[in-house]
């Protein structure tokens, strides 16, 4: 498998092959291998879910939950999120406006957080 | 990706997917409320739309004297495995309770009101029933900041129309 760079014009008719994103991704496109994933891969996962541009903050979330996921071996809860992330629960949903645990989860390239809370 | 396969693309049926609930919360005792908080932040955490609305004792858990004070039901609850007289001795349903408390703690289940302030958060509506305010003689300012508005059963379904109703 090659990693490549993304470019800016990554073609819609072959999603994340462009940014270099592996095949192995689960039904829902989460992350089988966490270790795969690149920083690059995030703008290209976060469009194919309808966030068009990454800011600063929705940075500030995927590097909490990707951090938490690798040193605990889970996602946080979205309780944790909004106290622990710096990021508030009211803007945690306006960055991922179709679920924020999840899509963070999606964009930082670690599995689906089973938790229910 | 080949003909065959936008072709089998084109051939699968949609997935189902839901996109709004409304869930009515009727019961004030603490079982009686964390089901109905817990599917609402369930729902928003996947994106889709949420309104709990809360009715009869349920509103004792957007009641700002009474949401910190919720408890188990120790009388009449046989799911505890406790001897009826001993669910009704004083102090037993507090006790039940804090233990509880700390188990959900554990879990990273928020208490009543740290959970409600999430959910509300979150984009959900948080509504009052007309008929239990009246019936309780409340007013506006007997329910924490959150609550959106007190609503009739009419203005209940217009708010649910087009998604799933759940009754807790």
């Amino acid at each position: 498998m090659t990693l490549s760079t993304p470019t800016a014009s990554d073609t819609p008719t072959a999603p994340g092959a462009a940014a270099g994103i592996p095949a192995e991704r689960d039904g829902e496109g989460f992350f089988i291998h966490p270790e795969q994933w690149r920083p690059q891969m995030a703008a290209q996962i976060a469009r194919e879910n309808g966030i068009s541009e990454l800011s600063e903050r929705h940075w500030q979330v995927l590097e909490f939950m990707r951090n938490a996921y690798l040193e605990q071996g889970g996602a946080p809860s979205i309780r944790t999120l909004g106290k622990a992330s710096g990021v508030p629960i009211k803007e945690l949903y306006e960055l991922f406006p179709k679920g924020p645990a999840k899509l963070a989860a999606k964009i930082a390239g670690i599995p689906k957080p089973r938790g229910c809370i | 990706m080949t003909d065959t396969e936008q072709q089998a693309q084109a051939d699968a049926p949609p997935r189902q997917t839901i996109e709004k609930v409304s869930i009515i919360i009727s019961r004030g005792s603490l079982e009686g409320i964390y089901p109905g908080l817990i599917m609402a932040n369930g729902a928003r955490m996947e994106g889709i739309d949420a309104d709990l609305f809360f009715t009869f004792f349920g509103l004792d858990a957007i009641n700002r004297a009474k949401h910190e004070h919720v408890k188990v039901a120790t009388v009449g609850n046989p799911a505890l495995h406790l001897a009826t007289w001993a669910g009704g001795v004083p102090g037993v349903s507090a006790l039940v309770t804090h233990r509880l408390a700390a188990d959900m703690e554990r879990l990273d289940i928020p208490p009543i009101p740290e959970f409600i302030e999430m959910i509300s958060d979150s984009g959900a509506g948080l509504y009052a029933c007309k008929a239990s305010v009246d019936l309780f003689g409340l007013t506006r300012e007997d329910f924490i900041p959150q609550v959106d508005d007190i609503i009739t059963v009419g203005e209940f379904y217009g708010l649910a129309a087009g998604g799933q109703i759940i009754f807790t």
